[in-house]
């Protein structure tokens, strides 16, 4: 089938838990074959996106389209399947049997034994599932994911709890996986995971798209270090006008350098100015989220 | 084959129309009877329990007769082969909530497998179990030397079996109520009282007067009397089929909304 349909469109998505906004006005686009990374801290909105984008709970507002039709539909054809965040188990069945079950609902599916194989889970297939570490329940529930052979593939910080080891192989059977076509959309907390496996990242922040760019874009927004030194009456524009430096921000009597070059800011700062108490940061993921906003604001 | 085409070289396009009758299938049905007959909580109170119970208390009676000269002891077992049936149908049913707290139910939202048919799916697991400890509880006696008309087996066998639906529903409506993991250590002992007043551990007539009043109301009696009623010989009161059609209607529909109210998407 030649679909020209979108693989996933968002569209002015809201949805709020009482006061909460959990997810505040997010649209997005996702062509068919692109593997989208959604980068965000806890509570950015990311899970509830995605129970909308399965169409598990009922966006507030807005539209979600799946492979050009509802969700529910993409699901009952086996055209999108996920991999959840939480539970979804049960323990007293065995791997193979959870496998084999699951793929009773379907009309046709991938053979248990191809997806257990592509899982790396076929010499576990007769433990029982509550015997399973984390990271080889996460594997079947990835395995179940792969039986209908779907379009688009959703994973929901799917190597949370894992350990170096865990995360690594399990991204290699994802890998090992990816056909070419398929479109994948996973969350994670991991920069070095949206690095190393997406094309393209989305940056959510309190439920808002905070950036969207290819993975080497928004990792130039990640890259860099924050100085920090007190010094009461901070020159900003001569801090500004150093090489390197992308944003100076004054509170009270400190300053913030955000810049790709600390060396040269801090010899700045300790040579030519009466600055104390210099710290030099690796910038991480929340700054970047802060450089992107501000710079947002400034554009 | 465009690039945008979402397939691999050389791999067919999937099937991707739905499945028969909303994904019910016989295959993930004999999963669901394997995963209840290899549950060993479920094994002792459906299949060994009701009968060491009649070993226990039905066959010191073994002399005995009733009004009708038929055996104490076939009264015995036919009111435990009803405590059994009841017992199997509602852990079944009840497993729901279980598998609800496990988050089961949220990953079959993601296959295509449509809710009326996970219902049925456990639906005839429970009175398939429900049949077993019937038919077991039953060759218990008939092993232990019970003896009577066959159409007495068969019709009390029937009565209890299908009478146990209207707890299949009712460890439905229990599922669908709250999400918990041990369900059954809760409602286990709901169901001990409701059999103590459907007569299956002592007849009614010994019980207290103004229990006996409230027991007639209770969703274990109607089963009760229809159940013994072919070794009896005691007609079937309006009281009885009343009592039986009432508690399966409610329990029925109350399952069905809860079930509604757990399937609509929020
Ligand atoms: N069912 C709910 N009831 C109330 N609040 C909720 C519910 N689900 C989510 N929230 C709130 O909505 C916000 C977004 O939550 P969400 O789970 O979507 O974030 P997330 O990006 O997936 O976070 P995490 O990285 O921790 O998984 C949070 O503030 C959360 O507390
Ligand atoms: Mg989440």
């Amino acid at each position: 089938m030649t679909s020209t349909h979108p693989a996933v469109e968002l569209d002015g998505l809201t949805k709020s838990f009482g006061a909460v906004t959990a997810v505040d006005g997010l649209s997005l686009r996702v062509q068919p074959g692109e593997v989208v990374a959604f980068l965000g801290p806890n509570g950015a909105g990311k899970t509830t996106t995605i129970d909308m984008l399965l169409g598990l709970s009922r966006p507030d507002t807005g539209t979600v389209r799946v492979l050009g039709g509802t969700p529910d539909d993409a699901v009952a054809r086996g055209r999108v399947a996920a991999v959840l965040q939480t539970g979804g188990l049960l323990k007293d069945l065995t791997v193979g049997e959870t496998v084999r079950m699951t793929s009773h609902f379907y009309r046709h599916t991938r053979p248990a034994a191809e997806v257990l194989e592509r899982a790396g889970i076929t010499d576990i297939a007769d433990r029982v599932v509550g015997r399973c570490s984390g990271g080889q329940q996460q594997r079947l529930r990835f395995a179940l994911a792969l039986l209908p052979d779907p379009d688009l593939m959703v994973l929901d910080e799917p190597t949370t709890g894992m350990d170096v080891e865990g995360r690594r192989d399990f991204w290699q059977a994802l890998r090992r996986d990816a056909r070419r076509g398929r479109t994948v959309i996973f969350a994670t907390h991991y920069l070095d995971e949206a690095d190393a496996y997406a094309d393209r990242i989305v940056l959510v922040r309190q439920g808002r798209i905070v950036a969207d760019g290819t993975t080497a874009e928004i990792k130039n927004l990640a890259a860099g270090r924050t100085v920090r030194a007190t010094l009461p009456g901070a020159d900003q524009a001569a801090l500004a006008a150093l090489p390197g430096v992308d944003a100076v921000e004054v509170r009270g009597d400190s300053v913030l350098v955000r810049t790709g070059d600390s060396d040269a800011v801090a010899r700045h700062l300790l040579t030519r100015t009466a600055a104390r108490d210099v710290e030099i940061t690796s910038r991480n993921l929340e700054d970047a989220f802060l450089a992107l906003t501000s710079a947002q604001t400034g554009a | 084959m465009t690039p945008s085409t979402p397939t691999r070289a050389g791999v067919t396009e999937p099937d991707r129309r739905l499945p028969a009758l909303g994904g019910f299938a016989p295959g993930a049905l004999g999963i669901e009877l394997r995963r209840v007959l290899r549950n060993r909580r479920t094994l002792a109170f459906t299949l060994i329990m009701p009968g060491v119970f009649f070993l226990i208390f039905g066959l010191p009676q073994g002399g005995q007769s009733l009004d009708n000269g038929r055996p104490v002891a076939a009264y015995v077992m036919i009111s435990l082969a009803v405590y059994a049936a009841m017992v199997a149908t509602t852990s079944v049913g009840g497993a729901v909530a279980t598998e609800r707290a496990l988050g089961w139910s949220r990953q079959l939202r993601l296959t295509p497998l449509r809710p009326a048919a996970y219902v049925a799916t456990k639906l005839i697991t429970a009175m398939s179990l429900g049949l077993l400890a019937v038919v077991i509880e039953f060759l218990v006696g008939a092993v232990a030397g019970v003896r009577v008309p066959a159409y007495v087996w068969l019709l009390s066998g029937l009565a209890a079996w299908l009478g146990s639906l209207v707890f299949a529903a009712f460890g439905l409506f229990i599922g669908y109520l709250a999400p918990a993991e041990n369900v059954m250590q809760i409602i286990g002992p709901v169901l001990a009282v409701l059999a103590m007043f459907g007569g299956l551990f002592v007849p009614v007539e010994v019980l207290p007067d103004v229990l006996q009043q409230v027991a007639k109301f209770t969703p274990v009696y109607g089963m009760g009397v229809l159940a013994r009623a072919p070794l009896t010989g005691d007609g079937v009161s309006m009281a009885a089929v009343a009592n039986l059609v009432v508690w399966a209607l409610l329990f029925g529909v109350g399952a069905a909304r809860l079930f509604r109210r757990d399937t609509a998407r929020v």
